[in-house]
């Protein structure tokens, strides 16, 4: 087995896995981190392992006498998978309000056994005031893990998480390059798998793997692509079976900004200021996502600059059905595209989609009309 | 009108059309000589631009009333065309579609100078209003509320509401050039007081045995309050309109001259296009809609020297409310307004208000032990209705409560 296998083996996504090990190591326990966006510095400074929750491909059953039909994908199985009890070898879950479903998402949770721990990120983001709101609101999700683990959480190990995140964090951007020059190593399904572990691991262990991951991409030659090159942008792109299709119809995936991947690590945790305000800050300092307020829209000309410095060939939205944020930004990005003359092309993501047929014939229609371009 | 009002004594549907149709016409004629005009959200704070002498337009109000004159579904389809998705509120389409072509087949709205945005109704709002910022090249005033998942909005949260308060009359004096007149503000914010009150008041009266009020008319009222909050004309016709309910109380003239058979609560927003249908399908079964939320949304009672009073009330406005509360609130309603059922409009427009359905409606049934139908719809698209669902739901409703009346 070469290198590069050995570590995308260690990469394997397991959650249930994960949490019965870390347990067994540890002693502590594992806290669910509803996408897209919690500070797992508070639970990783209280020694846990954070998990990400961002759905995935249940049957939907439970779900669907308690959420509308409308939902995002995302949220009914998060929701389903809540109802079946998967959720309950959790210690506690921590819940974002950034749309109208998370804030829905929150308030309906009923395991009494794992707490909900609510929160809200400001959206007048660059004022003073929402600093010192977030600061505060995180100290009191801080309080609040405290109380259910029943220990102090200490600045001092707050601040040592922040620091291994932001060196995750630089890691993950460099790996993204990295796999971004050498798509004949690393496949899109694979990216993704890199980035998505994350979500399953501490941060300094997927930060070591992914260290070594990236040195051996560095070392081995860059070979020419005759593929499309791809920018993905939306909040996921799940099922895997659509990357799939990309390998297939040997689609580079060059540069992401999506929720669950590059947007995790767009932004480090400014050094000044108290732990809770240093918290705070990262999310004013956000950009670029459409759950982060910008009447500037800055996603839009930063897709422009990642298509040119990347030299992709095109931008694929990877659109959330139901996702009100994301659908929103949508018009924007196609004006733009069209007038910069950037290829674009809109797929709607649903976590449940069991055929990727109509999938494949869009890509492949779109990928003919880039090799007529 | 003030001495119009006391001269030829209007009736409160008659102010009602009357001060609609000025706010539309001072805006367009203050437009035209180079007034600013504003464009915003249902229950964002009005106080600040009253004050400061600008006109204030609702884009809600205006794609409902598109939407009430079937003017929706060609807006919508040029929306669609934009690349806004068929799932995205049917408010937003509209009103961005407006944007692009400003045509329509209600009153002509002009484009703002700028935008106030709330998030107390939901969080669509703020990408909707970005966008109308981000095409138009305007500036944007929000006034952010968190959402209180806790059952009281936090301290930090009414700290850091207060905070936008003060920097939106910066904002408003950079916009403007001038300087914001606390005077006017203090007589604005008593306008505003008392409007509420008299819409708070006259809406309540639903609850007297008949109810005076044909419910569906809290639907056409709905609008002043919406768009002229802060102005006299608001308040004295909720006035005038308190004054004949009241009438109707003393005299026994109840609303439905046939009989009031039974009194329901309609959770959530009108079907616009299908105003007059749901009101047909639900008076041709006696029903009345006796008790809604929406005296409640604009009853803002705060303290007028003290800011952050102020921010608690624009916080805790229903859709904010965290599900608990919000049951409280719904309960409430019902035995206020003695409903012997609910319909739940499940607004295929309105995501925040739908997703609590399931708990809402189970507990709100237990505590009041009523019973209660849901229907497919949509505020203003008028491609997701079915009249028939409707109808079979409504005459479901009326067996159900029929059943539990014997």
């Amino acid at each position: 087995m070469s290198k590069m296998q050995s570590i995308l083996e260690k990469l394997a996504i397991n959650p249930v896995q994960a949490v019965e090990d870390y347990k067994k190591k540890t002693g502590k326990g594992a806290v669910g981190c509803i996408a897209p966006y919690t500070p797992e510095e508070i639970i990783h400074a209280a020694g846990m392992l954070p998990i990400g929750l961002w759905g995935g491909q249940v049957e939907l059953n439970k779900v669907r006498a308690v959420l509308p039909a409308f939902a995002c994908s995302i949220m009914q199985s998060i929701k389903e998978l809540e109802l079946s009890g998967s959720y309950d070898i959790l210690t506690a879950v921590l819940c974002p309000s950034s749309c109208d479903t998370l804030k829905a998402i929150g308030q309906k949770w009923t395991r009494k056994d794992v707490p909900m721990i609510q929160f809200v990120h400001p959206h007048n983001r660059k004022l003073p005031a929402a600093r010192t709101f977030l600061a505060k609101e995180y100290q009191h999700v801080r309080e609040r893990l405290e109380n259910v683990i029943g220990e102090p959480i200490p600045d001092e190990a707050i601040v040592q998480s922040i620091q291994v995140y932001n060196e995750h964090r630089a890691v993950m951007r460099e790996f993204a390059r990295a796999a971004g020059a050498h798509p004949d190593l690393i496949d899109p399904k694979t990216r993704h798998l890199v980035f998505k572990s994350a979500f399953f691991m501490r941060k300094e262990e997927h930060t070591a793997l992914v260290r070594e991951l990236t040195a051996l991409l560095d070392e081995a030659p860059v070979k020419p692509w005759d593929g499309p090159k791809i920018i993905l942008s939306g909040i996921m792109a799940e099922p895997d079976s659509i990357l799939d299709v990309m390998k297939e119809l040997h689609i580079a995936v060059v540069a992401d900004d999506l929720a669950q991947e590059s947007r995790q690590n767009r932004v480090d945790v400014p050094e000044d200021g108290t732990v809770m305000e240093r918290l705070a800050e990262q999310w004013q300092n956000m950009y670029g996502c459409s759950l982060a307020y910008e009447h500037e829209k800055t996603r839009v000309p930063m897709l422009v600059d990642m298509v040119k410095k990347n030299q992709a060939d095109a931008v694929v939205v990877a659109m959330m059905k139901f996702c009100d944020p994301e659908e929103f930004d949508y018009p924007m990005i196609k004006q733009t595209m069209e007038k910069e003359n950037i290829p674009l092309l809109q797929v709607e993501i649903d976590q449940q989609m069991q055929s990727v047929e109509q999938f494949r014939t869009r890509m492949q229609s779109f990928v003919e009309m880039l090799r007529h371009e | 009108m003030a001495e119009n009002v006391q001269k030829t004594a209007p009736s409160s549907r008659e102010m009602l059309g009357y001060y609609l149709n000025k706010s539309y016409q001072d805006a367009i004629e203050g437009k035209a000589r180079g007034e600013l005009v504003c464009w915003a959200s249902s229950i964002a704070p009005c106080e600040f631009c009253e004050t400061m002498g600008i006109h204030m337009l609702y884009p809600e109000n205006h794609a409902a009333a598109i939407a009430a004159k079937h003017g929706a579904e060609e807006m919508i389809e040029h929306a669609e065309s934009m690349g806004y998705s068929v799932d995205n509120c049917s408010y937003a389409r509209i009103n961005l579609a407006y944007m692009d072509i400003q045509k329509c087949v209600a009153e002509n709205m002009p484009l703002p100078d700028f935008v106030l945005v709330c998030n107390n109704i939901c969080e669509t709002l703020i990408k909707w209003y970005e966008n109308i910022a981000y095409q138009l090249k305007v500036p944007i005033i929000m006034i952010d509320v968190p959402y209180n998942y806790e059952y009281e909005p936090s301290e930090w949260a009414i700290d850091y509401i207060a905070a936008q308060f003060e920097h939106a009359i910066e904002q408003m004096e950079e916009i403007t050039g001038k300087k914001f007149d606390y005077n006017k503000y203090r007589e604005v914010m008593q306008i505003a007081a008392e409007s509420s009150y008299w819409w708070t008041k006259a809406m309540g009266m639903a609850a007297a045995k008949p109810s005076p009020l044909n419910g569906f008319d809290i639907f056409n009222y709905m609008a002043l309050i919406v768009c002229m909050r802060g102005k006299t004309g608001c308040r004295d016709t909720f006035k005038k309109l308190a004054e004949e309910l009241e009438e109707k109380i003393q005299k026994g003239e109840p609303a439905f001259k046939e009989g009031e058979k039974y009194r329901i609560m309609w959770d959530g927003i009108a079907c616009w296009p299908y105003l007059s249908h749901n009101y047909k399908a639900m008076r041709a079964l006696g029903m009345n809609m006796t008790g809604s939320t929406y005296p409640r949304g604009w009853k803002l009672d705060y303290d007028k020297d003290d800011i952050r009073s102020m921010a608690r009330a624009y916080t805790s406005v229903g859709n904010n409310l965290s599900l608990e509360a919000q049951i409280d609130l719904k309960t409430e309603v019902v035995r206020t307004y003695n409903c012997q059922g609910v319909t739940y409009h499940l607004n295929r427009s309105c995501k925040c208000m739908d997703f609590l359905f399931h708990e809402m409606q189970t507990e709100v049934a237990r505590r009041t032990d009523t019973p209660y139908i849901t229907f497919d719809g949509d505020q203003s698209d008028p491609r997701n209705f079915s009249k028939a669902q409707f109808e079979t739901r409504v005459q479901g409703l009326a067996e159900m409560m029929e059943q539990r009346k014997s």
